[in-house]
């Protein structure tokens, strides 16, 4: 069955994998984490500010996001960001970004939405007084949600932050459908070229799965040492 | 903007030479939701297992579901297909090896299979928190009773957590069909792929992917609305997802 399993393909192949295929991977996961943080929490302010011509757009942007196939949405970015490259620059063509750029934009915009929703749990979870104490006190919004609500709120949800950076890294293995090099991308390239399928996909697996678990277990100590006491 | 819109593609004949751009898409559509719905099956009858395995009062039990959860939980749905689809075949005998792949449609088999064994991890999940949600008295009353085990998860325990989670079953189904747009990796031409090729024959880009989306969308509201249906009908009493029947004032 695994006779013919050839481990110095893997071995071979080991500098290729991680050194251009995970790191892409990594600071893909990194960066749209942290770049979706940000868009997320802004996202959950317009929903929660009560003021329509905020809420709309941000609901129907969250909402879109949530309902279709993030393959489908990799695709759409893949095409769009050039022509939004030359909206945003005003230049006479379409531009050409490069893969990684292309995609921190798609995971980035994309993730923003799941964040959103996070975040908007998570500044639910404040008990209204503080925010009315906070105002009392003179504090404009800016200062509520800066002092107040948002350090708390993101301390609660870093947790479900940090689950949702694990669903991120494992997505990423997704940008495969626009042929991108990432840590399965370089897996899919060497398997193709030598025709070692069974080797390079099992331990893609095992790569994933080892990191995935590790860092799951990770965030369950982290959720206890953190977790406030009520 | 330099992009030439051109909405009439949609009923110009694709390459295929018999059907229309949107007949393909609608075809495409179907192939998702049989995906999805086979998948969805598989996930549901995995998941109870695997949900009520780890409430159940065995250590064995409890440390083999978790196996499972993780295991399916910490690789890429997309890695998983591949195992299926390109690595199985390989590792098994060769006689069944050969017999998987001259399968007719082996991607759409796989692709149930591996859709529905990952979603199913995550019904279990839901399934484990569903019966720990119920009050400790409703297993000790049942066995009280004189039921078996098997007796009081069949009869008491399983319908109420049925019920109360039919909210995150909804969204793990909208997951489902959301996921399966990932089988166009190993070759299914569901929707997603229909309009990935629509796209590459009529270089139409954004209308083909704009169709998708649409569709996609009313999937999600027609699934939702269904499910609301569903949840308002079988709403335990004294839930709060319960609104009694409206009185006549």
């Amino acid at each position: 069955m695994f006779s013919n399993f050839d481990f110095g393909e893997i071995v071979r192949s080991l500098p290729y994998l991680f050194y251009t295929g995970m790191t892409f991977t990594l600071l893909l996961t990194a960066l749209a984490t942290a770049i979706g943080i940000v868009v997320g929490t802004l996202l959950a302010l317009m929903r929660l500010s009560g003021v329509p011509i905020l809420t709309i757009p941000a609901t129907g942007y969250v909402n879109l996001m949530r309902s279709v196939p993030f393959v489908l949405m990799i695709f759409w970015f893949y095409f769009l960001v050039p022509y939004i490259g030359q909206w945003v620059t005003f230049s006479a063509q379409p531009i050409q970004v490069g893969a990684f750029a292309s995609c921190l934009v798609t995971f980035t915009l994309f993730e923003a939405a799941f964040f959103c929703e996070i975040m908007r749990a998570g500044i639910q979870s404040i008990p209204r007084g503080q925010v009315a104490a906070a105002q009392a006190l003179g504090m404009t919004y800016p200062m509520v949600m800066g002092y107040v609500v948002l350090p708390q709120a993101f301390r609660n949800m870093v947790p479900v932050l940090l689950t949702q950076t694990i669903v991120l890294f494992q997505d990423t293995s997704l940008v495969y459908v626009i042929a991108v090099t990432d840590f399965l991308g370089a897996a899919s390239k060497v398997a193709e070229r030598d025709g070692r399928l069974v080797e390079m996909y099992t331990f893609a697996a095992c790569v994933y799965f080892v990191i995935s678990f590790a860092a799951s277990r990770g965030v369950q100590l982290l959720q206890r040492r953190i977790a406030i006491i009520r | 903007m330099n992009y030439h819109w051109n909405w009439s593609i949609f009923w110009q004949l694709s390459p295929d030479g018999v059907h229309t751009y949107f007949t393909t898409l609608m075809l495409g559509t179907g192939w998702t939701l049989t995906t999805s719905a086979c998948a969805f099956a598989i996930a549901l009858v995995f998941g109870s297992v695997i949900g009520v395995l780890r409430t159940a009062p065995f250590p064995w039990a409890a440390r083999l579901g978790n196996a499972y959860v993780e295991l399916f939980r910490n690789v890429p749905l997309l890695v998983q297909m591949f195992l299926w689809y390109f690595v199985l075949p390989e590792v098994v005998p060769r006689p069944v090896g050969d017999w998987l792949k001259q399968l007719p449609d082996a991607s759409f088999y796989t692709a149930v299979v591996a859709l529905g064994l990952y979603m199913s991890a995550r019904i279990a999940e839901q399934v484990r928190a569903g019966i720990l949600s119920l009050p400790r008295g409703q297993r000790l009353a049942s066995l009280a009773l004189g039921m078996t085990l098997p007796q009081a998860y069949a009869f008491v325990l399983l319908p109420m957590a049925y019920r109360i989670l039919l909210p995150p079953l909804t969204s793990e189904l909208l997951n489902t069909i959301k996921n399966s747009a990932v089988a166009l990796t190993i070759g299914l031409m569901e929707l997603t792929a229909r309009a990935r090729a629509m796209q590459e024959y009529s270089f139409q880009v954004f209308e083909a992917f704009t169709a998708a989306t649409i569709i996609y969308i009313v999937i999600n509201l027609l699934v939702t609305f269904a499910m609301r249906l569903v949840e308002r009908k079988l709403a335990v009493p004294g839930y709060l997802g319960f609104r009694a029947p409206a009185a006549g004032h």
